[in-house]
């Protein structure tokens, strides 16, 4: 176990532990925005930012990537945090000034007007889509382009993916929306990766329920009855209701 | 052939120097980078052809950058009986010529820059005396007494100018590779370390971090399987160091490293050198392969049983993967992009084993500083800065070119002494250490001691040594727009602070420059400048700041008259002067008008002409074309 200090109360965590669930087990709310448990932590949004005293060096790190040391002292609400914070989020609201999230994000500071010419781009670049494609579901369909301010989320040449299984992970993870995936008759169309993919319609209803690419990749990685890739997830729960009515009235 | 040990360097020591001091002449031309681009391979052909018309018995040589890059292309003439004489500035004419009056066993005096009547052979700690029997070259200075070379010492640099880079055995000539050879055979790893580190070595790529320690975090590091790495990627606008070092001395960082990685315990290296240097490129492939031919690199090099095998790797382009990090990202085939330190390089480096990572002059210092010995060593330079530094001095300066001075030297030694002062009288103003990562230094502080320490307390930083001068015409507003630019460009733009941040204080120094800032934006401007610095991810981001700080620091009477009298001290910004044409100094030459590209001038023969504000485009022509200073900037 490794002891430390954060806003001068005393904690003890595992080896491996990052700052951000140092805290968090004190209760200590600290931010995150490009921060999440399912993927590896990225350091990007800087939202995250904390304070650490070793030794005779202080200095600005992100909790999500910093590891905690034994006699580790670490501030989260120091003056040069929460001004360091507070500009790194005004920065991301001139960016993407309609975003709930950041909208959200800078009222919680206290910013109340952003002093710098207004953007209106939905992606902040805190990467989770691409590490939740490469990481969670292994496709790697997308990827960063361009440098410094340029910088894009991208498929590869801005071209249609032959790779993309449509499942959606990246569109449910962005906080802020920006990924838009729609859905026309046996479509699906995900505008944000120029990649549109067939449906497949549900064994019992007729209904299109899912990409046949991504049934394809799942029946390849998990041991499930077939039937349950024919079938729609509605009718799977009236099937599923049914056989448990079925028991109850003792038909079985 | 494999050398198996010091003999048989020793006989090839006897070829090399066969090969720098042959029986008839020898003239040597120096193809850098920057011969070639003042053309020096016209030159060279040109030698040749007449040699061989004329069917004199000479050697025609290779060889890499002297320093005196302002001097370029630069020929150097030695003959058995005679000082070493080097010519500059010359072309194929001139060469033609030059060989013509050399047949005839004359000198061409007026084209001489300075002679050498004997040379430094730094490893061995001696100094070779030339045999000087004829008369020739008697009233040529002596270049050790050019003011331009008077105050370096040529530790990195030893052998530039002085070898054929593509000759390793005039390498091993000048004592290269006896030092491994010792390394190898008596020194055990923690003993090389220990020299490293008593002699206070510090990393030349500008950071500063004890190269001993290091290499001892790095050898501590459990793993079995450890890298060492030459940064080679040499990014910084005006800085040519590690081009010119590779091109004109590429052993000496194979050396160097193959002594790193036996300290360390590595068997494998690579050298990241960027795709734009082409030719540093083929001289460390040509340089790899002849030392694996000869057994100094690859299997049992020097028959000691210890394997070190080097791999070049070419970046694309990436001013970021100069960054440690971000480098390795680059080597593994990833998007350049940095990460979060710790994990340092020494416990989670290259496919996340062990791995050391020293710039190409860090490397080219080791053999000497072995050979030599730490107390020698550390004799030179400063309390916490030792030895030489590596500078490239550009920018308003009389004397451009490399320059290697003991650390510690003052700013006013590099620029009015090597240097020579500022072109056309004009003042000095400040100069730019660290390229972009570094910051402005006004000529108040000229009396600073270049080291690590005295450098970052004005606000800058050694960085890799890049040294650009400006000149009292320099407008500093511009200047940080310039740097800025420049790193919003390079940014990766992975953390939002560097990104955003960059983007938004270009900005603001773009509505300075246009006179449609506001007193607050100053304010603004600075307290981004720390959260960029405080709070980005890597040293990019943490040093880009550095050019607004200082210039701030500095000048900042420069920015509030951009933004309070709406003026440009200097007259550079576009959007803050205006051009007009003085009625008493007019004398209606009509040249002015002729030069305008906008027709933006109108006047009569012989009567004072002017400018119509809403045509001109601020160019400028008419200013530097009127003979009668009537043209006037306010």
């Amino acid at each position: 176990m490794l002891n430390l200090t954060i806003d001068a109360k005393k904690v003890s965590v595992e080896k491996g532990t990052t700052v951000l669930h140092a805290a968090r087990k004190l209760g200590i709310e600290i931010p995150t925005l490009c921060y999440h448990e399912g993927v590896s932590p990225y350091g990007a949004c800087r939202v995250c930012l904390v304070e650490v005293v070793k030794g005779r060096r202080t200095g600005l790190t992100s909790s999500c990537t910093c590891l905690v040391e034994e006699g580790m002292e670490v501030k989260t609400d120091s003056p040069g945090v929460l001004e360091s914070r507070r500009l790194i989020v005004e920065l991301l609201l001139a960016r993407s000034p309609e975003v709930k999230k950041i909208r959200e994000l800078a009222q919680e500071m206290g910013i109340e007007r952003v002093r710098f010419r207004k953007e209106d781009k939905e992606c902040i670049l805190c990467g989770l889509c691409v590490r939740v494609c490469e990481e969670i579901i292994g496709a790697s369909v997308i990827g960063f382009i361009n440098r410094g301010a340029d910088r894009e989320v991208e498929t590869p040449f801005q071209a249609q993916s032959d790779v993309c299984i449509g499942c959606g992970a990246c569109s449910s993870v962005c906080p802020t929306g920006a990924i838009k995936i729609k859905e026309i008759f046996d479509k699906r169309i995900l505008e944000t990766w120029h990649t549109e993919l067939e449906l497949k319609s549900c064994k019992i209803c007729g209904r299109y329920f899912a990409p046949k690419k991504e049934l394809e990749q799942l029946k390849g990685k998990v041991e499930l009855p077939e039937e349950i890739f024919e079938i729609c997830m509605d009718c799977r729960r009236k099937d599923l209701s049914r056989k448990i009515s079925e028991i109850k009235t003792g038909m079985i | 052939m494999k050398i198996k040990d010091q003999k048989d360097l020793e006989k090839l020591k006897v070829k090399g120097l066969d090969s720098l001091y042959p029986k008839a002449m020898k003239i040597n031309v120096g193809l850098a980078t920057c011969g070639i681009a003042t053309g020096a391979q016209a030159v060279f052909e040109s030698i040749v052809k007449e040699i061989q018309k004329q069917g004199i018995d000479a050697v025609v040589s290779k060889t890499g950058c002297l320093g005196f890059c302002q001097k370029e292309p630069l020929v150097d003439v030695w003959q058995p009986d005679s000082a070493r004489i080097i010519y500059c500035e010359m072309n194929p004419e001139k060469a033609r010529d030059l060989v013509n009056e050399l047949a005839q066993g004359k000198t061409r005096r007026e084209w001489a820059l300075c002679k050498l009547e004997e040379e430094e052979f730094i490893i061995e700690g001696t100094k070779r005396k030339y045999s000087i029997t004829g008369k020739n070259g008697k009233d040529i200075p002596l270049y050790q007494e050019l003011p331009f070379y008077k105050k370096q010492k040529k530790i990195v640099l030893r052998n530039c100018g002085f070898i054929n880079p593509d000759n390793i055995e005039e390498y091993i000539a000048r004592g290269g590779y006896f030092t491994l050879a010792r390394v190898l055979s008596n020194l055990k790893e923690e003993q090389v370390i220990e020299e490293i580190k008593n002699s206070g070595l510090r990393g030349r790529g500008g950071a500063g971090f004890p190269t001993g320690v290091k290499w001892k975090f790095c050898r501590d590091a459990p793993g079995d399987m450890k890298y060492i790495i030459c940064n080679a990627d040499e990014g910084d606008p005006g800085a040519y160091m590690d081009r010119s070092i590779l091109e004109g001395d590429p052993h000496s960082v194979l050396e160097g490293m193959v002594i790193g990685a036996y300290a360390i315990g590595s068997h494998e290296g690579y050298i990241y050198v960027r795709n734009e240097y082409p030719l540093a490129y083929q001289s460390v492939k040509q340089a790899i392969e002849q030392a694996e031919e000869y057994g100094l690199l690859g299997e049992n090099i020097l028959n000691s049983g210890f394997n070190f095998e080097i791999r070049i790797s070419q970046g694309a382009g990436a001013f970021v993967c100069g960054e440690e990090t971000a480098l390795l990202a680059s080597i593994e085939g990833r998007i350049g992009e940095p990460r979060p330190r710790p994990p340092f390089p020494a416990e989670r480096g290259l496919w996340d084993k062990p791995t050391n990572i020293n710039n190409v002059k860090t490397w080219a210092n080791i053999p000497v500083i072995i050979a030599r010995g730490a107390d020698w060593y550390s004799k030179m330079g400063t309390a916490k800065s030792k030895g030489t530094m590596v500078f490239s001095l550009v920018g308003k300066i009389n004397n451009t070119g490399l320059v290697e001075v003991p650390m510690g030297i003052k700013l006013r030694e590099m620029i009015y002494d090597i240097g020579g002062g500022i072109p056309e009288g004009k003042k000095f103003k400040a100069v730019q250490t660290g390229g972009p990562s570094g910051g402005c230094i006004p000529s108040e502080l000229a009396d600073l001691e270049v080291d690590y320490e005295k450098l970052t307390q004005a606000g800058s930083m050694m960085g890799s040594g890049g040294m650009v001068v400006m000149d009292e015409d320099t407008c500093m507003v511009n200047v940080a727009k310039y740097f800025l630019n420049f790193t919003r460009d390079e940014s990766c733009g992975k953390c939002t602070p560097c990104r955003e941040g960059i983007k938004r204080m270009l900005e603001i120094l773009d509505d300075i420059s246009k006179g449609k800032a506001e007193e607050k934006d100053l304010e603004l401007l600075e307290s981004l400048a720390k959260v960029v610095k405080d709070a980005s991810l890597c040293a990019l981001g943490g040093t880009a700041p550095n050019p607004v700080l200082t210039t701030l620091r500095y000048f900042r009477n420069e920015y509030e008259a951009h933004i309070k009298d709406k003026k440009c001290p200097a007259h550079i910004c576009p959007d803050l002067i205006r051009y007009s044409i003085s009625k008493e100094k007019c004398t209606g030459c009509g040249l002015c008008l002729k030069e305008c590209p906008q027709k933006a001038i109108s006047g009569e023969k012989k009567k004072p002409h002017s400018i119509d504000k809403n045509k001109c485009i601020k160019c400028g022509i008419c200013y530097e074309v009127c003979k009668f200073d009537a043209v006037e900037i306010d």
